[in-house]
């Protein structure tokens, strides 16, 4: 069974009494393991499909299993929860907490986890991430006394902390130089090839995605391109 | 688990921003400072006030003895002589409205000191809580008498300002002796300055005496007071041992020969116990003063086996004028120390509420990052309700010592009386943390209904 199935997913924004369509029937599959890369221009709709994609948003119509669970019928509490459990997130300008220093960074998403850890346990795992990203030296150095790189290394490690099978990374080398961006992307890879960790790349540049082992694009609201493995498929209308 | 280590993360967010918690503190310091502050000032005024007045007289009450009248002929206030000692034991026992009260005699004669002589307007006898009742009881010089010299009817009294300086030139009268009647006194204390009172009469050209003392060695040989004269016991001790009184007779001359032990059993007088002229009663305070009327009423009239429907045989005197004064004054201070308080804590209040609002607007991107990865809008909703309860508490803990220092120094420097209120202290925590809960309540909720995308978005 896909990991992620998409089903005719519509989402459209109301401002005042105008409509104003920004997803028109997405349909896509991936499987677990898969390195996606998702590209399109800005405004194709992109960000929204990644919102949702990521349980940040609900579709206004359509269906979306996420680990065989239904995800478009839950409530932004049970969304909080998906998010929590099953996903990670990179952001292009980090989002780490300023003044907390790398540990608490990355320990931070485990306050909201039901499951019992003690603070140790939670501390070591957190320090067992930095330590493999090359940070175990800066564990208690804060953001702002860390380069990019490194700060997207700590985002890396936050957004593991919690072993999600699948992790989102929103233009994760967007701030960043080409040297570390290789850097980075190369984490992702090794990620997604050693730990089986399901990686969905949202980028605007070709060379990035080139890293991914499939690409979906996506074109004004409607997949052009690498919805279902391979095969070239346009989202059929709702 | 997960709500502690929320409550965790709001006291680490709280410690990793310590200007703006410190900010926020500090407007609920000043808050709850300026509120216990001003109640402490507040207060300590209101009370010097109405101890200013009640000083006055406002919860004092006097119980008189009635009017007798034989054949519509009446023969005055006071000539009914049923008041008894007993009756004050009584009054101060079960009445619970009344804290104390005093029985009084008078009497006015001459007193004689050395070559000088005077006839004071007062010459008081009574008890220790006489001077409780007229709020007198710290003598500049010497010390009260005591219960003790009451019982032993002790040759011993208190002079007022004036006599001292009548007869002592203003010099200290302590340990000297005073001859009232023949009977010698020794000044144990002399008694603050009072001056005139609302009548205009001279309340320190007085002398205070144990009542047994005035009762039962002076005034029993004293003609001049008309009360007292029927009470007399025609050949006290005091005339008949004193020799002088012999060459200068200080007793009535008996218009009709004394009666023979014979006459005297053959018209016996009926045995009449001790009176006093009035029962002077200090009410709680001055809002009791009628409770402690009924209830000395129901009291007397049980004692002194007053038939329903029969008129009383004492009567109330009060000071009716001063007592509404001193309401009035009372209701204008709480009122006014009310208004100031809530001022004051709406000051505080929307201080708070601002910079907590200020505080989620500027933290938008933390939520939005939080909810991002899988906080729920309770967890935002806890952490930013338990950043400022804290905030609030500590804020009110700050500012109770704030306020509490400031009103030491305005004690200190100004000399302003200052009353310490454990109310105002439970008040003002109390309502730190609510307006901590309610004030903080709105920011919260909003930073909780944050959309987690507009708020990642938020620069």
């Amino acid at each position: 069974m896909a990991l992620i199935e998409l089903n005719n997913i519509c989402k459209t924004y109301y401002i005042g009494d105008m409509s104003l369509p920004v997803l028109k029937g997405v349909s896509l599959k991936v499987e677990r393991g898969e390195f996606v890369a998702l590209m399109g221009a800005s405004g194709s709709g992109k960000s929204t499909l990644m919102n949702i994609l990521g349980c940040l948003d609900h579709p206004t119509s359509g269906q979306y299993r996420l680990d065989g669970q239904d995800i478009s019928r839950l409530t932004s509490d049970g969304r909080a929860v998906i998010r929590n459990q099953k996903v990670g997130f990179v952001f292009q300008n980090f989002n780490l907490l300023a003044r907390t220093s790398a540990v608490d960074n990355v320990v931070m998403p485990l306050t909201y986890t039901s499951e019992d850890l003690t603070d140790r346990q939670c501390r070591r795992r957190a320090e067992e991430l930095l330590t493999r990203f090359g940070l175990g030296d800066r564990l208690d150095h804060e953001p702002s006394q860390l380069s990019g790189g490194q700060q997207q290394r700590v985002a890396i490690a936050r957004a593991l902390v919690n072993r999600p099978p699948i992790v989102f990374a929103d233009e994760p080398t967007g701030n960043l130089d080409s040297h570390t961006s290789k850097d980075v992307l190369n984490i992702l890879r090794q990620l997604n090839e050693d730990e089986g960790i399901t990686m969905i790349l949202v980028t605007h540049d070709a060379g990035v995605a080139q890293h991914a082992k499939r690409t979906i694009r996506i074109h004004d609201g409607m997949i052009v391109d690498g919805a279902y493995g391979g095969r070239v498929s346009v989202g059929g209308d709702a | 688990m997960k709500t502690y280590r929320t409550m965790r993360t709001a006291l680490r967010a709280l410690r990793r921003n310590p200007m703006r918690a410190a900010l926020t503190t500090l407007g609920i310091i000043i808050g709850v400072g300026a509120v216990i502050a001003m109640m402490e000032i507040g207060a300590g005024s209101s009370a010097a006030i109405q101890k200013t007045i009640a000083s006055m007289g406002a919860n004092t009450l006097m119980v008189h003895p009635g009017t007798a009248s034989s054949s519509g002929v009446s023969f005055g206030s006071g000539s009914i002589m049923t008041l008894t000692p007993d009756d004050c034991e009584a009054i101060m026992k079960e009445c619970t409205a009344v804290k104390t009260a005093a029985p009084v005699v008078r009497t006015r004669t001459q007193i004689v000191c050395g070559d000088r002589n005077w006839v004071p307007t007062f010459i008081y006898g009574s008890s220790p809580a006489y001077f409780d009742v007229r709020e007198w009881n710290v003598p500049t010089d010497g010390e009260l008498f005591t219960d003790l010299d009451v019982l032993n009817s002790s040759k011993v009294c208190l002079v007022g300002q004036s006599i001292v300086r009548e007869l002592f030139d203003g010099r200290s009268p302590l340990g000297k002796e005073i001859r009232i009647n023949n009977v010698s006194l020794r000044i144990v204390g002399v008694l603050r300055q009072k001056g005139a009172n609302m009548m205009g009469m001279d309340q320190d050209d007085v002398i205070v005496a144990p009542w047994t003392t005035i009762k039962y060695n002076i005034a029993g040989s004293s003609i001049t007071n008309a009360t007292q004269s029927r009470s007399s016991t025609s050949s006290s001790t005091s005339s008949s041992v004193n020799t002088i009184s012999d060459i200068y007779p200080s007793s009535t001359v008996s218009l009709y020969p004394e009666k023979s032990s014979t006459q005297a059993a053959n018209n016996p007088m009926l045995v009449r116990f001790t009176n006093v002229d009035e029962i002077q009663v200090l009410a709680n305070s001055s809002t009791e003063v009628q409770l402690a009327i009924r209830q000395i009423t129901s009291l007397l009239r049980d004692r002194h086996r007053i038939r329903p429907g029969q008129p009383d045989d004492f009567v109330f005197r009060n000071m009716a004028e001063l007592s509404s004064v001193m309401t009035s004054t009372t209701r204008m201070m709480t009122n006014l120390l009310l208004c100031v308080a809530l001022i004051s804590l709406v000051v505080g209040g929307v201080g708070i509420m601002n910079i907590m609002l200020v505080s989620v607007t500027e933290r938008t991107h933390e939520i939005g990052l939080r909810m991002a990865v899988g906080a729920q809008s309770r967890d935002i909703l806890t952490q930013f309700l338990v950043e400022a309860v804290v905030l609030c508490l500590l804020g009110g803990a700050l500012g109770i010592l704030l306020g509490h220092g400031g009103s030491l120094l305005v004690r200190y420097f100004l000399k302003w009386p200052v009353m310490t209120s454990p109310a105002a202290i439970i008040a003002a925590v109390v309502v730190s943390a609510t307006v901590g809960i309610v004030f903080g309540y709105y920011p919260a909720w909003k930073a909780s209904r944050l959309d987690p995308i507009e708020a990642l978005r938020y620069e």
